[in-house]
């Protein structure tokens, strides 16, 4: 059984729908990427997946075991205010808050993931450093550590590689395909459709037309097609 | 000097002050960052227009203990207040705007029309900016003192972790399963109680000052959550008990004094902060 299942989504705001009839699956080890222009709905999606809002109609499923709490959520933005005081540390573990339920305070072993994951990214040699203070790509990896604290199943990653230089951005995607390979099962909304189509086993396209498929199947359809197109088109 | 204050601590009823003042001090400055970085500020504020309200009806209704109609009623305006920023589209920022400075002028109307006090300009201002009432304090004001600050100082280590994923990303928290509107819930509980016992020191227009300096100023120098908690909460102490020192020793309001020892706090702080910044 897959562990997300979505059936006939329709997703929007007030009642004005941005996307209808989004129908599509995740089995695990997945690689699915979101492709589709600004504003098409992709970051509802993800939203609507992590239940932070409700779906106008139609459900999402979890299945295989998943729960809710079981997935790991890296944000398009994270609207820290500036100044924010907190050490990569503390954002790390605060990645286990799932795991401590009403336990006030972590446990010994949530303490060592959080440091497990923190060497997994790379980013030990910061943990006391200020959050705030890190470059972009930092930002991220330390956000990704804590995402990892609360999934070993299952990831959302919001245009994880916005805004990071080229060398970055590609360790930044063998970073998610070498998380891909351990069995996490990955969603991820890109913009970079060339890398999408390189590292993705699924697409799922929104727009005016919708396309959910393999990454072969939609090499050869003609939205994809149309779409590989005008991008090498610019490039 | 020292012996002056060695006298003057002689007395039970300085004694009460200093150590109301202290754990009132330790309170107030530990949702600082919270308060500080959360939209919680504007909440902050407010809630102190309310307490002022509401202590005003108290003091139109005479009764003897004014905290036993001030919490209630700040408790329950904090709730309102997270509540209708919550529901509505136009953020609480309005709401809170509405029901702050409403709650000012009923409270200044009410006061007006039925105090007997023959000195009600003295009242107002006692109410608004903190007075010598400190130095009256009752054995009974001192306990439930006393109890507020250990439930104050208990809740907010054992929610500690919480209140900070919950500040830090609300969305995040949420992603996984954490019940941000009852921890939004219980910040905004506890935040009504300090605001409620630190009137009681500076007086309601001077609250927010006590809760936000300390946290400013330690966020010039530390850079995690927890050195800054706690670097707030010591220096929040010290500069309330020098406060309350000097204005014993130089007979200056004790609120007004204590946020001009923070204010000065802040800018050796921030000098240092830059002085470091800039090696
Ligand atoms: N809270 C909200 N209330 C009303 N409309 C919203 C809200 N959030 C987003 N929208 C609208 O929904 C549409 C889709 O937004 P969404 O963030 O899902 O786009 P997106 O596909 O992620 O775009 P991008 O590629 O720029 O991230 C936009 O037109 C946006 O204006
Ligand atoms: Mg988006």
């Amino acid at each position: 059984m897959a562990e997300l299942i979505c059936k006939d989504l329709a997703l929007g705001y007030e009642n004005q729908v941005l996307v209808q009839g989004l129908n599509f699956e995740v089995n695990k080890g997945n690689y699915l990427c979101i492709v589709g222009e600004n504003g098409t709905g992709k970051s509802t999606l993800m939203r609507t997946l992590l239940h932070l809002q409700k779906p106008m109609s139609g459900t999402v499923e979890l299945g295989d075991g998943l729960t809710a709490t079981e997935i790991g959520y890296l944000p398009q933005q994270t609207l820290v205010q500036r100044d924010f005081p907190a050490s990569v540390r503390e954002v790390v573990l605060s990645g286990c808050q799932a795991r401590m339920g009403r336990r006030p305070f972590y446990s010994r072993e949530e303490k060592k993931l959080a440091a497990d994951n923190m060497a997994r990214m790379g980013v030990s040699d910061l943990a006391g450093r200020c959050y705030r203070e890190l470059s972009g790509g930092q930002q991220q990896r330390v956000l990704l550590a804590r995402a990892l604290c609360a999934t070993e199943r299952m990831l959302l990653l919001d245009e994880p590689v916005a805004g990071l230089d080229p060398k970055v951005t590609s360790e930044m995607y063998r970073l998610i395909s070498k998380l891909n390979e351990e069995g996490i099962s990955i969603i991820m909304i890109s913009h970079d459709i060339a890398a999408a189509v390189h590292y993705a086993s699924h697409i799922l396209h929104i727009g005016t037309e919708i396309f959910f498929g393999t990454t072969e199947a939609y090499r050869k359809s003609p939205i994809g097609r149309r779409y590989l197109y005008d991008e090498e088109e610019k490039a | 000097m020292i012996a002056q204050i060695a006298e003057y601590m002689a007395y039970p009823f300085v004694r009460y002050a200093v150590i109301v003042g202290v754990l009132i001090a330790l309170c107030s400055s530990l949702l600082g960052v919270t308060l500080v970085l959360k939209r919680f500020s504007f909440i902050g504020d407010g809630l102190s227009h309310v307490a002022f309200g509401a202590m005003a009806v108290s003091t139109v209704l005479n009764l003897t203990d004014d905290m036993l109609l001030v919490l209630p009623i700040t408790v329950i305006c904090a709730v309102l207040l997270l509540w209708t920023g919550q529901n509505t589209r136009i953020r609480g920022d309005a709401a809170i705007a509405m029901i702050s400075v409403g709650a000012l002028a009923i409270g200044y109307l009410l006061m007006n029309i039925f105090s007997t006090s023959t000195n009600l300009s003295g009242d107002v201002c006692s109410t608004l900016f903190g007075s010598t009432s400190m130095l009256t304090l009752r054995l009974s004001e001192v306990w439930l003192c006393i109890i507020l600050s250990i439930i104050v100082v208990a809740a907010f280590i054992f929610f500690y972790h919480k209140i900070f994923a919950v500040t830090f990303d609300e969305n995040f928290a949420r992603a996984v399963g954490t019940r941000v509107n009852t921890y939004n819930l219980i910040i905004a509980v506890i935040i009504a109680v300090i605001i409620v016992l630190a009137m009681n020191l500076v007086g309601s227009l001077l609250v927010s000052a006590l809760i936000i300096f300390p946290a400013l100023s330690a966020m010039r120098l530390y850079r995690s959550f927890l050195s800054v908690t706690i670097c707030s909460a010591i220096l929040s102490v010290i500069c309330t008990l020098a406060g309350m020192l000097l204005s014993i020793l130089y007979g200056t309001p004790v609120g007004a004094t204590i946020v001009a020892v923070d204010i000065l706090a802040f800018l050796i702080f921030t000098a240092i902060g830059k002085a470091a910044g800039r090696e």
